[in-house]
């Protein structure tokens, strides 16, 4: 079992003819996943290997049948894209492109609420069920398939780290999810740790916070009432100034919120087994699920 | 991005926010032409750095003649203007607001953000103006008056009316401010704003309602659609290596203050928690750096050769987990810049994920003096021995 995405998920890639959006989507047919179709304005007609491409969402989900997008498509336009797959009716949006302005994902958000869609980014690596499809830009070879232990993450690499310790210690994942580094995103922790918990093959959770807004302590607030699977936390930045934008539009302490420490005591409370050094988080783990 | 005061004051003329007459002046002949126009005195000379606390730390005085706007700027220009956002550095005031002094009657406190928990722009208002809201919302937090607005249907008259009243706006103020609160809305959300705060906003004895001060920082991934706002960019404001790193596109922050082990990461999180474990192993994080996820050669290159700059780097760390930027590509980066820059200090390589096998070889085979770290542990205590 696995959580949102697995062997059966159709996708289509938006921007599948841009550099990265062809690289990572022969990459995840690579994998296994079933690419189904590519969207590119303009260039319906023509096929992307053996993808056909279409020229709009909507003809791309009813030629194929795809009930998941993959967004590749560049800042100035993400917004749009994501709002296009939402209106064609594609359950579950995965959008990578880092740098979409706020104000455009707010009007996103507020419009999606309403839908029967869930968006996964956008500033995110992806999602991975290993050994059954990978919808993102994620090292495959890191994963170890079959769980027992979910993953989620507010970071990119900072999961790949995540995943590579667990792997190493021959602990394997059910599903990695990558939620993004934006302030205003689709899919939040308590999300993912509510379907992890009803997962039943996994066992134990990792979630990976940063400095920034205060999802990490309504994810423990959850976690205390809501979650009986042991939960491993780690959370980055505790040595980053106040004020600054640390990479992450999503990743600034605004005068006393969103510290590092807030969030690491709210995850204690909640009886988290924090990581403090990500040096040993796999020893963690080994020792916690 | 952030904006000057003077700056943020032209967007609120563009929409009929009513500010004080004044501008800005370089220098104490410009000041002093400038204070003649206001048609009377107090005049007040207000220091232009990216940093509040201005007042407190010196850098706003009130000049009752015309010789003393001229003195006074002279005074302020020049001087390094210390403030609880400076750093103990301070930072050079090269520029000042010379502006007309009103009679106030009552300051407000009035800032738009948006709010990331509910995905809506939020209004936050006091009668505590003037004062540090942070300190407000701390002590008394029902002094606050917060209107949250769904950016699809934008601000509507009620929104308004929840602001002034809720502000005891007197009567022959009320239509005048909910008419510059719907100005200050508009200008928000057309320029891509993550912050516009007014603190003080004021009314005066002459029921006039006006930004005494103004605040805006505007979100830099939206400056594509503004570049009449990219053009207010003040490179004087900003740590000259930064500024050389935004050049390459390379996320670089310089924490300032003792940090002797330069760091470069690829992806914002692993950069965060790699200057965590270096704090952790005993040594002291000098930047963060975040190559991100398509660099190239080149920027590796850059980044290597920013980090150097530095003198106070003692150390480099270079951590990169190998996904879309493979290991190899940043090796190659790493050995042209060590050749091509030298190596001052020593540099601790971790790497792991794709091609981390022919990365590894094509640092073995450089004959530089790279020390290889096999994980984060490893790397840590590395750098810590480096420095010690």
């Amino acid at each position: 079992m696995s959580i949102f995405v697995n062997k059966s998920t159709k996708v289509l890639v938006q921007g599948i003819t841009g550099k990265e959006g062809q690289f990572h989507a022969r990459n995840c047919i690579e994998y296994g996943t079933q690419v189904v179709a590519g969207v590119t304005p303009g260039k319906g007609g023509q096929k992307m290997d053996s993808v056909p491409i279409f020229n709009t969402v909507s003809e791309a989900v009813r030629f194929t049948g795809a009930n998941c997008s993959l967004i590749f498509v560049p800042p100035p336009f993400a917004a749009d894209a994501i709002l296009e797959a939402a209106d064609a009716g594609v359950a579950l949006i995965v959008a990578i492109t880092e740098g979409i302005p706020v104000m455009d994902m707010m009007k996103v958000k507020n419009h999606i609420q309403n839908l029967p869609v869930r968006l996964i980014g956008p500033n995110c690596p992806g999602i991975i069920t290993p050994g059954e499809c990978k919808i993102g830009i994620m090292p495959a070879p890191i994963h170890k398939p079959g769980g027992p232990i979910g993953v989620v993450s507010r970071s990119g690499t900072l999961t790949y780290e995540v995943v590579h310790q667990l792997t190493a210690k021959g602990i394997g994942q059910t599903t990695c999810i990558g939620i993004g580094g934006d302030p205003v995103n689709g899919t939040n922790f308590i999300d993912c740790l509510d379907a992890f918990q009803k997962d039943p093959d996994t066992k134990g959770i990792v979630m990976v916070g940063e400095i920034g807004g205060s999802a990490e302590e309504d994810a423990a607030r959850f976690i205390q009432e809501n979650v009986t699977k042991p939960v491993v936390g780690f959370i980055a930045g505790l040595t980053a100034p106040p004020g600054r934008r640390m990479g992450h539009a999503g990743a600034i302490i605004s005068g006393n919120s969103g510290t590092a420490q807030a969030k690491l005591e709210a995850m204690a409370a909640a009886g988290i087994h924090i990581c403090r050094d990500l040096g040993t988080l796999g020893e963690l783990c080994e020792k916690t699920f | 991005m952030k904006i000057h005061e003077y700056q943020a004051k032209e967007l609120f003329r563009k929409y009929n926010v009513p500010v004080p007459q004044g501008g800005v002046a370089f220098d104490a002949e410009e000041a002093k032409s400038t204070a003649r126009t206001l048609g009377g005195f107090p005049v007040v000379v207000k220091a232009q750095i990216h940093a509040g606390g201005r007042g407190k730390g010196g850098g706003v005085k009130l000049a009752k003649s015309l010789e003393e706007v001229g003195t006074l700027a002279n005074e302020i220009i020049g001087m390094t203007l210390v403030t609880h956002q400076t750093g103990p550095e301070g930072r050079l005031v090269k520029k000042v607001l010379v502006e007309q002094g009103l009679n106030i009657v009552k300051e407000l406190y009035l800032s738009i953000l948006p709010d990331r928990a509910t995905a809506k722009n939020v209004i936050m208002a006091s009668e505590a103006g003037g004062m540090d809201i942070e300190a407000v919302a701390e002590e008394t937090p029902d002094k606050i008056i917060k209107v949250y607005i769904n950016p699809l249907l934008g601000i509507r008259d009620y929104h308004l009316r929840e602001v002034a009243y809720g502000l005891k706006i007197p009567e022959p103020v009320l239509k005048s401010f909910q008419a510059m609160l719907k100005n200050l809305y508009s200008l928000f959300v057309d320029y891509d704003c993550s912050l516009l705060e007014i603190n003080p906003l004021v009314l005066t004895a002459d029921n006039a309602v006006l930004a005494l001060d103004g605040k805006i920082d505007i979100d830099g991934n939206a400056l594509y659609r503004h570049k009449d706002a990219a053009a207010y960019r003040d490179i004087d404001e900003e740590d000259p290596l930064e500024v050389e790193a935004s050049k390459y596109h390379l996320n670089y922050i310089n924490l300032g203050g003792n940090g002797n082990v330069g760091n470069m990461v690829n992806g914002a999180g692993l950069a965060m928690a790699t200057m965590d474990i270096i704090k952790q192993a005993g040594a002291e994080p000098a930047n963060f750096l975040d190559v991100g996820g398509g660099a190239n050669a080149e920027m590796v290159e850059n980044g290597f050769r920013i980090l150097l700059s530095d003198p106070h780097v003692k150390a480099i760390l270079i951590n990169i987990f190998g996904g879309i930027l493979r290991c190899d590509v940043l090796a190659t980066g790493v050995v042209q810049a060590a050749i091509k820059v030298g190596l001052s200090v020593p540099v601790v390589v971790r790497m792991e994920g794709t091609n981390v096998e022919e990365g590894r070889r094509i640092l073995a085979a450089s004959n530089l003096n790279l020390i290889t770290a096999l994980d984060l542990k490893d790397a840590a205590q590395k750098i810590a021995q480096c420095v010690q």
